[in-house]
């Protein structure tokens, strides 16, 4: 018998939190919105949302004591994470959005301004190619070049290039999903992406 | 490559959408809850939805109408109507809303645009011009639902707000607003080169050649209607499929 997914989804102060919860209760999972650390830990899947900015975001996670608690679970008990554009920027370990702001440092990298191409624009607004070359469980009956939604000027780049696990066409290319072992991050947000966004949280919620 | 979006526009007004001419003569076009089922269930692109009355009245935002749209929306939805604090676009987004639409505040609440965008990103303000045509030429910005001239020009107020952290801006013709006769083209353009955020092309959609011509003549990120939805069999599909064959990158 598999036990259903009980997701916590990680409020700081600064999320599309409702557009979230709903999208995985849509893929079958029990979610709750909590921003109290010890209640972090009745999660089998974390999910730290987007929508914010990197200082602010980092500043109200340290707060709240939810950078460690999420440190934790993460590292030591091995709960399966996914954070969801400033989510997953957070992961890093610097930001510059908002002056230079230490990150999480669960993945190595750095988020940067990404450099729009000529006729394009900032902030990265609309539905764009997510692309792969082997595919990630993540990606699991997601074609790669599918359109996903975005709403960012920053971007994640990873220290170690096999953490990148799909890129977007977009200001030169950039990394829109990484993954370390129980760790993922999408830059694009998949409780916005309709039938692939879905699909994506099905399949994180699978692992 | 990133898809010119075409976007329905919800216009919500004591508990209903509404649709007018010129943001007047306001007729009811049915439920929010009703379109914003069919939208979703369609997969448009985004959902712009704004509560007119709001401002008008001095109302906070309706965020019991939001929490209870976005429950049923799994699009991007960008929401306002009120919004004059960041309070109010922080309940905004905790309701569902994945941007916030500023429109009369971000020309009488000097500071609001750059507090969302510290507070929750960039991306996250949409701020919402309204424009009329100046009888001697040249343009001017009205607030509060096409009520208040302020003396600003588009052009000043788009790189005031881009420079202050908005994300996006949505402009409308409030002369061309209804009329389905087509945007102002000469507005759209004047505008979507003076700033580098994204515009949308919003007033004046009356079928997918104007659609077209607000991204290849005007320079527009997206395009938004609402009376072309509403009052005529054309759809969002359709309007993709048609901008595809001017060989505009859309999402099918």
């Amino acid at each position: 018998m598999t036990i259903a997914p009980k997701v916590v989804v990680i409020d700081y102060g600064a999320g599309n939190l409702g557009s979230v919860k709903r999208a995985f209760e849509e893929c079958g999972a029990a979610a709750v919105i909590t921003g109290h650390p010890e209640e972090l830990r009745q999660a089998t899947h974390l999910v730290l949302p987007g929508v914010g900015a990197f200082n602010a975001g980092m500043s109200n996670l340290r707060r709240s004591g939810l950078d460690a608690a999420i440190k934790e679970l993460v590292l030591q008990k091995r709960v399966q994470f996914l954070g969801i554009c400033l989510g997953m920027q957070l992961l890093a370990a610097k930001g510059w959005e908002g002056g230079e702001t230490d990150g999480l440092d669960l993945i190595g990298g750095e988020v940067k301004l990404l450099e729009a191409g000529t006729g394009e624009r900032l902030p990265h607004m609309g539905w764009n190619e997510v692309e792969y070359e082997k595919s990630a469980p993540l990606f699991f009956n997601i074609p790669s070049g599918t359109d996903f939604y975005f709403v960012h000027s920053y971007h994640f780049v990873c220290r170690n290039k096999s953490e990148s696990i799909a890129t977007t066409p977009y200001g030169g290319g950039f990394t829109s999903a990484v993954q370390k072992e129980n760790i993922c991050g999408t830059q694009f947000h998949p409780e916005k992406s309709q039938k692939p966004g879905l699909q994506l949280i099905k399949n994180f919620l699978k692992s | 490559m990133l898809k010119v979006r075409v976007i329905p526009t919800m216009l919500f007004k004591n508990l209903g959408l509404v649709k007018g001419v010129g943001f007047d003569s306001w007729r009811r076009t049915g439920s929010a809850m009703q379109a914003m089922k069919v939208y979703n269930l369609r997969e448009v692109d985004e959902i712009v939805f704004v509560d007119i009355a709001a401002t008008t009245e001095g109302l906070a935002p309706d965020l019991a109408t939001v929490d209870e749209l976005a429950d049923e929306c799994f699009v991007p939805l960008a929401a306002g109507g009120g919004v004059r604090t960041i309070e109010d676009a922080r309940r905004l987004l905790q309701a569902g809303a994945d941007k916030v639409v500023v429109g009369t505040a971000a020309v009488e609440c000097p500071g609001l645009i750059a507090q969302i965008a510290e507070r929750f990103g960039t991306q996250c303000a949409v701020v919402a011009i309204d424009v009329k045509k100046l009888p001697g030429g040249g343009y001017e910005v009205y607030t509060r639902s096409g009520k208040q001239p302020t003396g600003l020009s588009p052009l000043a107020l788009a790189r005031q707000v881009e420079r202050a952290g908005a994300g996006e801006v949505i402009l409308t013709s409030i002369d061309r607003d209804g009329t389905m006769q087509g945007y102002d083209l000469a507005l759209i353009s004047q505008i979507a080169k003076a700033v580098s955020i994204p515009v949308i092309a919003s007033g004046g959609a009356g079928n997918y050649e104007h659609m077209a011509e607000a991204v290849l003549v005007g320079g527009a990120s997206a395009v938004a209607a609402a009376s072309i939805f509403h009052f005529t069999e054309q759809t969002p599909l359709e309007a993709k499929k048609y901008l595809k064959g001017k060989g505009i990158a859309v999402r099918l």
